[in-house]
């Protein structure tokens, strides 16, 4: 779609004007995407370029230093020893003795496991002095998996403090050289709570981060291209291996046994289904959020804090008993079925959960009743930043309510509010607790359990997930092969978003 | 005031007050709304005559025996469980989330700017990823099953991290120029932190123990897969949960009501006298995501 100057979009009817931006949006999304991919070479490229500077600085490094800085290479910290800076020495040479001693006793072992991820299963041995077979365990795919990735973690913390080793001994040459004196130990440990203090206070966060978010996550990514299921666990039952794009392919793959929908149909069903959720979850509670803090914070209402009280107070209810509670006032036998029925209004219990639609329906709405009051909150905060005087001038100048609204407050709203949307949009898709909690999927879609265990109309990508983990099979491959998927569409819809909508990127300067 | 600016004024304000009505009469209907359920949960909790889900709301004969009841029931262990948990978390979260979110906000070093972004994409995995490998490791360090809770906290503040936000949002707005003042005095960062900074941080470290406070009683994913089978590691959001399934409802939905509302008045009480800084935390560093 050609751009339009601003004379001529001007020109256009509101209609027009709309279809316009409508169609700027989807038209600006390949270059949004190729945009991705040239960001993605160009630090592809500069990685290589520090790499080949760091290779290049290492070399001149050890041509130009002096001998302390040359042995350095060899035993970490001798340079700084030699140079009298004994704490710094004694934690690179300490770090140095850690590392090789734990290559050489288990680090080395899981390496060497890493390739074939273990090589005898259990075995049937007899056994004596019982006179029967046990079972005898062996390697431990699981373990070797793990501590493989563990290792690998640990070598590059090596490389990359080996490294910092030898750029300290040319900043120390360097500095010895104009005639100045190196910090002592004591300088090194006051400067943790002052120039390096940031160090200080990122090591533990990071630390927990690195080890219970990412080192999972980069396991679960590598268990999909093995066989770990509940048949093949790796220790007890049966080793596992790695596989290649296998359970990619069992993904993708559109054949199926007879009888059977397809993996790709069924995927395909229940994206479909989460990113409607995710639509409307998050702009009916925007939307309707935002009226309703627009209500309470009306001029000449009284009680507003009375109201906001009692919105707010639902947040607090922790949500497994709001939610689980409600589920069963909606069941065929629960109140409202049951006062519905009692004052005559129905004469058969209505479907909430039992039929598609009606489940699907029911669950935004519920989801509205969760989500309003802290919509509420976020957009009372913002419409009182909002400057009166400009609704002062829009009174002037004769606009009506409808007018300020879509004039000003929405504009304002949705330009202050971008990123929230985005993650919020996000973040539904993710919504386990409101869909695991109100219908735990149901009701049940038939044709796509056949494929892949019980799945359900109701069912988000993240709750099918849980499903494949807990299901009779526990299809470990098969989860991580759905959770990269849903992190390749979360990330795909924030880049697109971010490189497309222009308020998003410069939020600032609105304000 | 001539006469037909008169009557304009007078249908400006007739319609003025319309209008109010007709809000107020919708605040009160959303207010009723959002309160049936609770009123429903406690009114059942009180239910004797039957343990089973029922189609009408006021029992017809009201006692205290779901509560009473509750007591032979391995629930006070859940609630001790989840109170020990909460308070933990609480504590530990903070000092994390609070280091975490002052260093991206006050220093300006290389890696920050890659280390946010490594964690927003970090963020776009699904979490649930990682409790399949969580659980086998914890299982391995025994925290699993009866022990749960140590293990539950472990994990909780261990990735607490990443939830760095809302307080970061409230750092930026802390003017930089207290810091240089201090700087030039010749305080080091810590003292800068210490006798500046944190005085002035109250509302958010209250707003993030809070949240990190409630978070606990309402998990129960995470909670539910590592205390797999073991009641005496449950919290109670697991336990409160097995007693509707299928085979459980009609022994104990009036008990659920009745565990439902011990946990929800401490919580809920908590919450309504700590309002003041929820909001401000919401309102100022929700947003700026």
């Amino acid at each position: 779609m050609a751009q339009l100057s601003d004379l001529e979009f001007l020109r256009l009817s509101k209609g027009r004007k709309f279809l316009y931006k409508l169609g700027r949006f989807f038209a600006g999304i390949p270059k949004a995407i190729a945009n991705v991919f040239i960001k993605l070479w160009t630090l592809i490229k500069s990685g290589i370029l520090a790499i080949g500077r760091e290779a290049k600085d290492i070399v001149t490094t050890f041509i130009n230093g002096d001998w302390k800085t040359k042995v350095s290479y060899l035993i970490m910290g001798f340079g700084c020893l030699a140079r009298g800076q004994i704490l710094r020495g004694l934690l690179f040479l300490l770090f140095e003795v850690v590392f090789i001693g734990y290559m050489i006793l288990s680090g080395g072992y899981w390496l060497s496991m890493m390739p074939s991820l273990g090589k005898v299963g259990p075995t049937e041995e007899y056994n004596e002095i019982y006179d029967l077979y046990v079972t005898k365990y062996n390697d431990n795919s699981f373990q070797i998996l793990l501590y493989s990735v563990l290792t690998i973690f640990f070598i590059i913390a090596f490389i990359y403090t080996w490294r910092v080793n030898i750029r300290q001994n040319k900043i120390a040459e360097k500095i010895l050289a104009t005639g100045k004196k190196l910090k002592s130990s004591k300088e090194d440990l006051h400067s943790m709570v002052d120039e390096s203090f940031h160090k200080t206070l990122l090591a533990l966060p990071l630390t927990g981060i690195l080890i219970f978010t990412v080192l999972p996550i980069i396991f679960m990514v590598l268990v999909a291209f093995t066989n770990y299921d509940g048949a093949h666990d790796g220790y007890i039952s049966n080793l596992f291996h790695w596989v290649g794009l296998d359970n990619f392919n069992t993904m993708f793959s559109w054949k199926s046994a007879s009888g059977t929908q397809s993996y790709a149909a069924t995927f395909g069903e229940i994206l479909a289904w989460t990113l409607m959720w995710a639509f409307f979850a998050t702009f009916t509670n925007y939307f309707l959020g935002m009226f309703v803090a627009m209500a309470i914070n009306k001029k000449g209402i009284k009680g507003k804090k009375v109201f906001r009280t009692i919105l707010v107070m639902t947040i607090a209810i922790p949500q497994f008993i709001s939610l689980l509670y409600v589920s069963k006032m909606f069941a065929k036998d629960g109140i409202l079925n049951g006062t519905l029925m009692s004052l005559g209004w129905i004469d058969k219990a209505l479907p909430f959960w039992e039929d598609a639609t009606w489940a699907r329906v029911t669950v935004i709405i519920i989801n509205i009743w969760i989500g309003i009051p802290y919509l509420m909150l976020i957009a009372t905060g913002i419409l009182m930043n909002i400057p009166a005087d400009l609704y002062e001038s829009a009174r002037i100048d004769g606009a009506n309510p409808w007018q300020q609204y879509t004039r000003i407050t929405l504009p304002y709203m949705l330009f202050i509010t971008g990123p929230y949307l985005l993650t919020s949009f996000t973040g539904n898709m993710n919504n386990f607790n409101v869909i695991f909690l109100l219908t735990g999927g149901a009701p049940t879609n038939p044709a796509a359990s056949s494929a892949a265990g019980s799945v359900g109309y109701t069912d988000l990508l993240i709750t099918w997930l849980f499903k494949i983990t807990t299901g009779a099979d526990s299809k470990y491959y098969l989860a991580s092969v759905v959770g990269i998927l849903v992190f390749v569409v979360v990330a795909l819809i924030s880049l697109i978003v971010y490189n497309v909508l222009p308020s998003i990127k410069n939020e600032e300067d609105f304000q | 005031m001539s006469e037909t600016t008169m009557k304009r004024h007078m249908g400006l304000k007739a319609s003025r007050t319309l209008g109010n009505t007709l809000i107020y009469i919708l605040l009160i209907v959303i207010s009723i709304i959002w309160l049936v359920p609770f009123f429903c949960i406690v009114l059942q909790s009180f239910r004797v005559e039957s343990t089973w889900q029922v189609g009408y709301v006021i029992p017809k004969v009201w006692g205290i025996d779901n509560y009473r009841n509750l007591f032979s029931t391995d629930f006070p262990r859940w609630y001790i469980n989840t109170f020990i948990t909460a308070v933990c978390t609480a504590l530990l979260q903070t000092i994390i989330v609070l280091c975490m979110s002052y260093t991206l906000s006050r220093f300006r070093f290389k890696m920050r700017k890659p280390l946010m972004r490594f964690m927003l994409i970090l963020g776009m995995f699904p979490g649930m990823l990682a409790m399949i490998i969580l659980y086998r490791v914890l299982k391995d360090l025994g925290l699993t099953q009866a022990n749960a809770t140590p293990g539950l906290i472990l994990v909780y503040v261990a990735s607490s991290g990443m939830g760095y936000y809302v307080s970061k949002g409230f750092f930026d707005t802390i003017p930089k120029s207290l810091d240089e003042a201090a700087r030039i005095d010749g305080a080091t960062r810590f003292q800068i932190l210490k006798k500046i900074i944190l005085p002035l941080s109250k509302p958010i470290v209250i707003y993030t123990i809070l949240t990190a406070f409630m978070g606990p009683w309402g998990d129960f994913v995470f909670a539910r897969y590592i205390s797999f089978g073991a009641s005496a590691g449950m919290n109670v959001a697991v336990g409160l949960y097995n007693w509707l399934t299928p085979d459980q409802i009609n022994n104990n939905y009036t008990m659920f009501c009745a565990g439902g509302v011990l946990v929800a008045i401490p919580v809920t009480l908590l919450f309504l006298f700590l309002q003041k800084y929820y909001v401000e935390g919401v309102t100022g560093g929700a947003v700026k995501g």
